[in-house]
């Protein structure tokens, strides 16, 4: 396919190129971001192998057994799931033009996203009135570091996203907003991956 | 500007029209959570085969999440990233692994 001038001035190759791939600047700080999101995943590694070897070490106190509730932590998981699914839809929309849909699809997202934060935010409370706090054991240091973090990503997506959603409402979708839109996407969906080990690793074992 | 004529790599044609990749992937999902946690509920297995068989629906999620929403196919250019996404992954088996190893070895002998 022959490029014209006018592609070259604008960055733009091929009709079918997404928005936020049409710049060279614009892939690479994708790209950027995938590498941010493989160290992100080695700092939860940690995190992980450290709840692990921790959670039979509960000094006499409170155990996953008699802490986890299998009502709460399913539906943390079942809205974060959707949550994920509806900020997919944003991006769907962001690629078809239609701001107005991804607009109304991300702040269904940051709306979930809050109500998670509010049954995690709701769950550590119930924690530490019976006595479960972070001080308590080396269990529930490692349950709360764990948890914690997952929880301080998702708050500050929800900033994030409201920071992007604010631009989009401003300037449109363009070249560069397009790119915040997909990345903020991609931020999100890997917490619900983060999630989705959480529930696998931390909560299901705790309750079996 | 080397590589302006590399086209992006992927499924990005069919963005038009009913989401579909979403929407089956969202269901996907769906099925991958309610069965482990069914399966949990109901102590179908012994505690480490069933810690097991929740962590291949574990991953399998992830490769719900990286395909069906995450766009993972798409690039401008050869696709470094999956490279580093295999370079974590790497990482973090080998941190969890070998941490539970190594804190767990002679563990009895206390």
């Amino acid at each position: 396919m022959a490029i014209t001038e006018t592609e070259i001035l604008h960055g733009r190759v091929n009709p079918d190129t997404p928005l936020e791939y049409s710049h060279e600047e614009g892939a690479m700080k994708i790209f950027g971001f995938w590498v941010f999101l493989a160290s992100d995943l080695i700092l939860f590694a940690c995190l992980f192998a450290t709840y692990t070897i921790l959670k039979t070490h509960t000094a006499g106190g409170p155990g996953p057994a008699n802490l986890y509730d299998v009502r709460g932590f399913t539906e943390e998981t079942f809205i974060l799931l959707t949550s994920s699914f509806t900020c997919g839809l944003a991006t769907h929309e962001m690629r078809k033009g239609n701001r107005t849909w991804m607009s109304i699809w991300l702040v269904i997202t940051m709306m979930l996203g809050l109500a998670f934060i509010s049954l995690e935010v709701n769950e550590f409370v119930t924690y530490v009135s019976i006595g479960a706090t972070m001080q308590r054991s080396a269990f529930l240091s490692a349950f709360f570091t764990l948890v914690g973090t997952h929880g301080c990503h998702v708050s500050l997506g929800i900033v994030w996203m409201l920071a992007i959603l604010i631009q989009v409402i401003q300037r449109g979708i363009n070249a560069t907003t397009a790119r915040k839109i997909f990345i903020v996407s991609l931020y999100w969906h890997f917490l619900d991956v983060v999630w989705v080990f959480i529930f696998s690793v931390v909560y299901l074992p705790g309750v079996m | 500007m080397s590589n302006l004529n590399e086209n992006i790599q992927g499924h990005v044609s069919h963005e038009r029209g009913m989401p579909w990749a979403h929407i089956i992937g969202f269901i996907i999902s769906l099925i991958l959570t309610a069965i482990p946690l069914w399966m949990t509920l109901a102590h179908s297995l012994t505690y480490t085969r069933l810690l097991m068989v929740i962590l291949v629906f574990a991953v399998a999620q992830i490769l719900v999440q990286l395909f069906f929403f995450m766009h993972v196919r798409e690039s401008r250019g050869p696709r470094w990233h999956i490279w580093m996404l295999v370079l974590g992954f790497i990482l973090t088996f080998t941190i969890v692994a070998a941490s539970i190893w190594i804190m767990t070895f002679g563990a009895e002998s206390y």
